[in-house]
């Protein structure tokens, strides 16, 4: 309130803010952790859980319930691999355990590596979509010309939204050959 | 302002400025640092202004005509990033150093040195971001908004500069707020309470906490999009685990707060201007304080209002809408307060004024826009589209950039000791009014019938509105050169200013001599010449 000019006075409060300085940048990246948090439990972002045991499954099928799956798959533009899914949708009940496959092909002349990232639409649903077994929980290695069908062992959880009729899995596929360890292994060969 | 006159005042009895070029560089004297920040706003204002002039050359009419598509998003990008962060910003910084210890009664800013610091890193920032467009791969050419992977697996290599120039910028930021708040906070002058501190002292102290808590998670950003351009790691790659929907969320975490940070302190400008011309005193003090208070906190929780599209539940779009729209009642209040203060008073339209009420009027057209784009199912229609652009601007040019203008006019003879040629700051007013009108109002039209933003082509049937728009943005650009000249021939000379210079101005900046002598307030002020507001 007065003319408090004393440099201690001043010190206070400069080592107050750049402690705020320091908290808040602390906190920007606090929020990369917090946002996966919240996408896994809200299933924001269709962001899909990882694996589950098989063991939660099948104990409550809701035969009165059909539930369409459509699989879709995407490579990224930088992507040159073939990929596909097998058949492009499939009517399941809440609880059942099903299988479905994606074929990917390596055209070039590389070996290379690949990830594929998934996808649940709508969002709501993410949450609901149980993975047992997915090739996008591991990388994978292609040769040149190699052709593999991927499986997927999967099943929706009964408590899926009454209103959801129809969900989308869809996976883009992206080349990580630089940044994979498998690279190293690429290259002993 | 007070490059050209040496002072030689009577009440200063301490050394006056050093001569030459260096006492620029080393100057630790709160108005010289004002004056530098303003010089170079201005300078980044015409740069900026010269983009934008080249983007509505090459929109006059459909087709590509002057410039390449690629060339054309380095010009949104850099006329977006410049006006921001190198003319606004260091505006109001520039506006904070003349008058805030003018204000408040203090000799000069808590931490000179410092001062001295935050601008100069300035020119640098600023050179190193402009020096990107002569680089290889041309310069920034992802919107201002930087959104990933635009920036990082899509950018041109000069984006690590473009990374380093924000680094600076963000340090000179942090520091001028601490700078501002540490003045605020010790060096009021005996009977300066926190209620009897002019609202623009009031809007910076909490435009200052609002950058500081923002400015590092920019930082942290550009930090991360360094990190995934060079160090391999997948904060915003979704093959490496990442989200670009992060970059988002980050970006507007930042964003909105510091959209709030160049309107701020416009507010306290015009809360200055309008009473003096209405020879009243401001209807609502205490609630002007309580609404800038709330505003402030308003702008941390709507930041996802800038990206409804991306996908987020409904409860996540209820929440964000209703935050949004419940900004307009703070911000409400403050255009009452003001038509209230206007209302019966003994009002004469000087520059300031014409300029401030400008403000009131064109700034709430752009917050009922805002709200219109806070309507969740409706912003779906308008994302993206030129009905933004033109909401945004509304609340910038005519708003902010207005309200930095109407300040300019007001104390530049409290600056120069000189009165302003008054006849050419009303046809600066008048022109840049008229222009700014025809150049943003067509592009609500424009974007309610579909026309995306940073494109360089567009379909015919836009063309007529486009052509308007063009017109308005050369009339209103080379409208500045005016405001060059009428500040030159200011500092030069004229009408000598009293020390009260408009009649019915009230605070402690008008009780020093006009000009302001190099140090006020050395002995704190008669308590009696601060008055409750």
């Amino acid at each position: 309130m007065s003319n408090d000019v004393s440099p201690q006075n001043n010190k206070i409060v400069v080592r107050k803010l750049l402690l705020a300085v320091v908290g808040m940048f602390a906190f920007g990246f606090a929020l990369v952790p917090l946002y996966d948090v919240i996408c896994d439990l809200t299933g924001l972002n269709g962001k899909t859980g990882g694996r589950v045991s098989e063991a939660e499954a099948g104990i409550l099928v809701d035969e009165q319930r059909v539930v369409t799956v459509q699989f879709m798959a995407h490579h990224n533009a930088e992507m040159g691999w073939n990929f596909e899914p097998l058949i492009a949708q499939l009517s399941v009940r809440p609880g059942e355990v099903n299988i479905v496959s994606y074929r990917v092909t390596n055209p070039g002349t590389d070996v290379m590596v690949g990830q594929a990232i998934p996808s649940v639409a709508p969002n709501a649903a993410a949450a609901h979509l149980n993975k047992i077994e997915c090739f996008c929980f591991e990388e994978q290695l292609l040769q040149p010309g190699e052709s593999v069908d991927m499986p997927i062992r999967f099943f929706i959880d009964p408590e899926l939204p009454a209103s959801i009729t129809k969900l989308t899995l869809s996976y883009t596929l992206y080349d990580i050959t630089e940044k994979s360890d498998n690279v190293q292994a690429v290259a002993v060969r | 302002m007070s490059a050209t006159h040496t002072i030689s005042d009577a009440h200063d009895h301490h050394h006056g400025p050093a001569k030459g070029l260096t006492r620029w560089l080393y100057t630790t004297n709160h108005k010289d640092i004002g004056s530098l920040y303003l010089w170079f706003s201005f300078t980044m204002f015409l740069l900026g202004g010269t983009f934008a002039l080249v983007i509505r050359a090459e929109l006059f009419q459909p087709g590509l005509q002057f410039i390449e598509p690629a060339f054309f998003n380095q010009m949104t990008t850099m006329h977006g990033l410049i006006m921001v962060f190198g003319a606004v910003m260091p505006a109001f910084v520039g506006l904070a150093n003349w008058l805030i210890p003018l204000m408040i009664g203090a000799p000069d800013m808590a931490l000179p040195r410092m001062n001295n610091w935050s601008f100069w890193l300035l020119p640098f920032a600023f050179s190193i971001m402009v020096s990107t467009m002569f680089m290889e791969g041309g310069g920034p050419n992802f919107g201002w908004t930087f959104y990933a992977p635009l920036s990082t697996t899509y950018s041109p290599p000069s984006t690590t500069f473009f990374i380093f120039a924000v680094h600076l910028m963000g340090a000179s930021s942090i520091m001028g707020s601490i700078n501002v708040i540490a003045t605020i906070l010790n060096m009021r002058a005996p009977g300066m309470t926190f209620m009897k501190m002019p609202l623009f002292v009031w809007t910076w102290l909490i435009t200052a906490y609002l950058l500081i808590a923002v400015m590092p998670v920019l930082a942290g950003v550009v930090t991360m999009m360094l990190f995934d351009i060079h160090f391999g790691t997948s904060f915003f790659n979704a093959a490496g685990g990442g989200d670009p929907v992060l970059f988002q969320h980050l970006f507007w975490f930042f964003g909105h707060p510091e959209v709030y940070i160049m309107i701020l302190p416009a507010f306290g400008i015009v809360s200055a201007i309008i009473p003096t011309f209405a020879r009243k005193r401001l209807f609502g003090y205490d609630s002007m304080v309580y609404a800038t208070a709330s505003i402030a906190f308003l702008s941390f929780i709507v930041w996802a209002h800038h990206m409804f599209t991306v996908g987020m539940p409904l409860a996540g779009q209820l929440f964000f809408m209703y935050a949004t729209m419940l900004i307009a009642v703070p911000t409400g209040v403050k255009v009452f307060n003001w038509v209230a203060t206007m209302f019966r008073g003994a009002m004469t339209f000087e520059t300031p004024m014409l300029f401030a009420i400008a403000f009131v009027v064109l700034f709430t057209m752009g917050g009922f826009t805002g709200v219109m784009l806070a309507i969740t199912p409706a912003d779906f229609q308008y994302h993206d589209t030129y009905f933004v652009v033109a909401h945004f601007h509304y609340v910038l040019v005519p708003g902010a950039v207005f309200s930095i203008m109407a300040a300019a006019y007001y104390w530049l003879p409290k600056w120069t000791g000189y009165m302003y040629d008054e006849t050419l700051g009303k046809l600066h007013f008048w022109l840049s009014f008229i222009g700014v009108n025809l150049l943003f109002f067509p592009q609500h039209f424009l974007g309610l019938a579909g026309m995306p933003r940073r494109i360089p082509d567009y379909a015919l049937q836009f063309a007529n509105f486009n052509w308007i728009s063009s017109v308005g943005g050369f009339l209103f650009g080379f409208s500045q050169l005016i405001l060059l000249f009428v500040v030159i021939k200011c500092i030069r000379g004229g009408k000598k200013a009293t020390d009260q210079v408009w009649e019915g101005a009230q605070g402690l900046e008008w009780t020093v001599p006009s000009p302001a002598p190099y140090h006020t307030f050395e002995t704190p002020p008669d308590p009696k010449l601060i008055h409750a507001q």
